[in-house]
């Protein structure tokens, strides 16, 4: 190493820091314009309808005043829904991104690799089978979707967990945990169908604020239990021994990652059911639009809010008859699946 | 910074599952010095490399960083003393140079502590040192092999530790970028009095560069010292099974091997050679 004159070192750390701060403010930038979007649906999502209503009269909904049919029509059918479409997508985006990050490929996302379907098999045990509602059916969902992600982890560890093990075990449980899904609903009594189908495909068809509490709830603890560990996230992309050279617990991290991003996922999938893919999709689409070098947690959950709004919009407004959003989202999300199969194929792959 | 932190392992024995891979090993790492640690494939040098990064618990014996049991000490706090670059380290995808060598600082970096203008100084001085300060705003996934080398070297730089442990630094390179890459370290050495722990596939490169050889045969040390010393024929066939003539390098006086296989022996040896 020679002797650098100091003012040229002044310089050289400028323009380092400089090319620091101009990706930083680009990411920054680009996760503005997707909160902007999020929140345009959102409020799309309220004035939108059989009978449209103004940003001004939703307005005066929101800040509590009576509006001659606009109150129950936007607050009490539209609200609950476009808030429950709002806090399902954000915790399906960061927990989906969670898992990808985590196990470096994009296919695996808690609804591919089974997680989803343990909480949903678990809620349509609950419902058809123990005639359990509301609340109760949220704690079975968290419980059996822990479960089942210790059951694929301890399937794969074999000297660590390698993300392809793991993602080929994952694929296994979920296809047992659907067909107990199926099983159940073809057995189910009629009055308790509509209530199961759900199960099926993810909706927020009658979405009410006793979906949205709990579900409020997780995202509050585990999303900021996420953040806070998003650090440890992004230290980990680099392999565990850097990471661990890099100070990182790189054992405990997991754990908790895993954990805390698979209760965030049962208490979405509890709350309107496995919207197909949503989980699935944020992260890598995410990656496409803010550039892949930085923290996705943020711009995937506003990903995931935008999926699942936008696909609840279109649902119900686009076509003659109305489909819950889970289905738009499965039809999006398949062809990208089977992209992202070849080209895994091909180039081993990343998010 | 110092360079009397202390390195060493006391009746280490490691093995993954029901393998034993090295068996009661006894080291000291010279502080301040560079130390190549070279042997036969499967011999264990990677396995106790891992081990002195607290990346593998040990199954007996201790690993000694400044008298306190390596694998007691919390993670972070190696982490500021003690730096790693793993054989085969994972970038992800898309991220610039800046950004990757930036990942560097985050033993120094508190849970919600912004970015600092000490950060800064630290990244844009690891890219100096190993020149690759035109790279920073470059995709790590467009570099050549040695460019990238030196990218990683220059993120465990910006982690300002006093040991840096290098696994294989020199694997998948040209030989001139191995050259490059080994200069790079003595320069760091030379620079900040940095102890370098590096394990190294070619014996000759070893010999050059380093001040202190480790020969390890079936996970235990069987000869270190200066490599003037522990270089010779009967180390390298009771290492490697391998016979050689053993030279003095023309350029560096350090001993060079040439090894000797079954075919194209027939030129005479020459002349004051063993």
């Amino acid at each position: 190493m020679s002797a650098v004159p100091v003012p040229q070192v002044a310089a050289r750390v400028a323009q380092v820091a400089a090319g620091r701060r101009g990706r930083a403010r680009r990411r920054r930038s680009v996760t503005g314009v997707l909160l902007l979007v999020v929140v345009a649906l959102f409020a799309t999502s309220l004035m939108v309808g059989q009978t449209f209503y103004g940003p001004g009269e939703v307005w005066r909904v929101l800040i509590g005043e009576p509006v001659p049919g606009a109150s129950f029509t936007v607050g009490e059918l539209r609200l609950p829904r476009a808030t429950l479409g709002l806090l399902t997508g954000l915790a399906f985006g960061l927990g989906g991104v969670t898992f990808q990050t985590l196990l470096r490929n994009p296919l695996a996302s808690p609804d591919v690799i089974g997680i989803s379907s343990g909480a949903s098999a678990a809620a349509v045990v609950a419902i058809v089978v123990f005639g359990l509602r509301d609340g109760a059916v949220s704690l079975v969902a968290v419980a059996v979707a822990l479960a089942t992600a210790a059951v694929i982890y301890g399937l794969s560890y074999r000297h660590g967990v390698a993300g392809t093990r793991l993602i080929l075990i994952g694929i296994g449980i979920a296809a047992m945990l659907n067909s107990v899904v199926s099983y159940v609903i073809v057995r189910a009594a009629q009055w308790d169908l509509p209530m199961a189908m759900q199960w099926l495909n993810g909706s927020l068809n009658n979405a009410t604020w006793s979906d949205v509490v709990p579900l409020l709830a997780a995202l509050v603890l585990a999303g900021g239990v996420l953040l806070l560990l998003g650090r440890a996230l992004d230290t980990l992309r680099l392999g565990d021994d850097t990471a661990s050279a890099l100070g990182i617990a790189v054992e405990r991290s997991r754990l908790l990652l895993i954990g805390t991003a698979v209760v965030l996922i049962a208490f979405g999938t509890a709350a309107t059911g496995p919207i197909a893919f949503v989980a699935f999709l944020a992260g890598p689409i995410a990656a496409r639009v803010v550039g892949p070098g930085g923290s996705l947690q943020v711009p995937a959950a506003l990903m995931g809010a935008t999926l699942v709004l936008a696909a609840d919009l279109v649902g119900q407004f686009l076509f003659d008859t109305r489909y819950p959003a889970g289905v738009i989202t499965g039809v999006l999300g398949a062809p990208y699946l089977i992209y992202l199969l070849i080209r895994t194929n091909r180039a081993g792959g990343s998010l | 910074m110092t360079t009397d932190h202390q390195l060493s392992a006391q009746g280490l024995g490691l093995g993954y599952g029901d393998r034993t891979v090295v068996t009661d090993l006894d080291l000291v790492v010279p502080p301040g010095r560079v130390t190549a640690i070279v042997g036969a494939n499967a011999c264990g040098k990677s396995t106790l490399l891992r081990s002195m990064a607290r990346l593998l618990s040990p199954r007996e014996g201790r690993v000694v960083l400044d008298g306190e049991d390596l694998h007691r000490l919390p993670t972070k706090q190696v982490a500021r003393t003690l730096g790693l670059l793993p054989q085969a380290p994972v970038a992800p995808e898309g991220i610039a140079v800046g950004d990757l060598v930036g990942r560097g600082r985050q033993p120094h970096q508190r849970m919600f502590a912004r970015w600092s203008a000490e950060d800064d100084t630290a990244v844009a001085a690891a890219l100096e040192a190993t020149g690759t300060t035109e790279l920073a705003d470059r995709c790590v996934d467009e570099l050549s092999g040695g460019q990238r080398q030196r990218v990683w070297i220059a993120m465990a730089l910006a982690q300002q530790t006093d040991l840096l442990l290098l696994d294989e630094p020199t694997t998948y390179l040209d030989v001139a970028h191995q050259v490059e890459v080994l200069d790079l370290l003595l320069d760091l050495n030379a620079a900040h009095g940095t102890t370098i722990v590096m394990v190294l596939h070619d014996l000759n490169l070893a010999a050059r560069y380093a001040d202190h050889l480790i020969a390890m045969a079936d996970g235990r040390v069987s000869a270190a010292g200066d490599p003037g010393e522990v270089l010779t024929a009967e180390t390298v066939r009771a290492v490697f099974g391998l016979e050689c003539h053993v030279l003095p390098d023309p350029t560096s006086g350090r001993p060079m091997i040439l090894p000797l296989g079954r075919h194209r022996a027939s030129a005479p040896v020459p002349v004051g050679v063993a």
